[in-house]
């Protein structure tokens, strides 16, 4: 059960609208790396971790995933207001808004639609942790490729912000590798499931 | 109206800091003094959320008055400039 603040985790004051770098931030809510596929994956793979930090640290950071989704959301919408047909049309946001008008819907940076294909809730605490440590290190490359294109502060403020929380996250799920492995047989990790095999 | 921005990056800092002290205290969680620092911010950010829905509206539906009129849909929402001046 979750419980909502009506409040962003960070705050976000877009004053130049800009749909052609909407389009670019668009990838962190419906991309491959993207915060939706963050939250749903840690609260996917929570269910069967195996120790009480794993379950807490996949529950928590896939809680915080969901703010992260409303911060990108908050950064599409602000910065696609009052758009003329000329903006939409000269910032190749035409495409998008053809099917979603100026609503926010979670598409990557080509508009190809979410999809779960890029993660995995595998059932195997050692397999699901690796990922999700890629993972964070993907979504990390990410916003370094936003911060490389985008100009505005006001978009670079929020992003470096969520960047830095990538690396925090990592951190986090490396010591719960850690807390993994350590109830195994140091002599091979790998031999054993510990979330299935008994 | 700077007074309610004021107490919300406030807000915002202490449950910053408590987000922080979750994810740390997931993975240690008998660290004596990050459960002291989670005491601490525990402790403002709940005098601040108070403080701040009874003077500018509620940041939680458990804070709405629910007295004659539903002030929950009142405010501006997190998306929205208003809410982030």
């Amino acid at each position: 059960m979750w419980s909502y603040e009506k409040k962003l985790q960070y705050p976000i004051n877009i004053k130049n609208p800009n749909p052609a770098m909407a389009k670019i931030v668009m990838t962190q809510l419906g991309g491959p790396d993207g915060e939706l596929g963050a939250s749903i994956r840690y609260l996917s793979q929570r269910y069967t971790a195996p120790n009480a930090k794993t379950k807490g640290i996949l529950n928590d950071i896939g809680t915080e995933e969901l703010g992260h989704m409303e911060m990108i959301g908050t950064l599409v919408y602000q910065l696609t207001r009052n758009m003329t047909p000329e903006q939409i049309k000269k910032s190749g946001y035409d495409v998008y808004f053809v099917d979603h008008t100026a609503g926010i819907y979670p598409v990557d940076a080509s508009g190809n639609p979410f999809s779960v294909m890029p993660l995995q809730s595998s059932g195997d605490p050692i397999a699901d942790l690796h990922e999700d440590m890629a993972a964070e290190q993907k979504a990390r490359k990410t916003y370094d490729n936003i911060l490389r294109l985008a100009d505005d502060p006001d978009v670079r403020d929020a992003i470096k912000f969520l960047r830095a929380r990538e690396i925090v996250h990592y951190q986090r799920f490396g010591e719960a590798l850690r807390s993994v492995t350590d109830q195994l047989d140091s002599k091979n990790f790998y031999a054993f499931n510990p979330s299935f095999d008994k | 109206m700077a007074e309610t921005i004021d107490l919300l990056k406030r807000i915002k800092m202490y449950d910053f800091i408590l987000n922080e002290l979750v994810l740390y205290l997931d993975t240690h969680p008998d660290c004596q003094q990050g459960l002291a620092h989670f005491r601490k911010y525990n402790d403002l950010r709940n005098k601040a959320y108070e403080e701040y829905a009874k003077n500018y509206g509620p940041l939680m539906v458990s804070q709405t008055t629910a007295n004659e009129r539903w002030n929950w849909i009142d405010t501006p929402w997190p998306w929205e400039k208003e809410a982030n001046i």
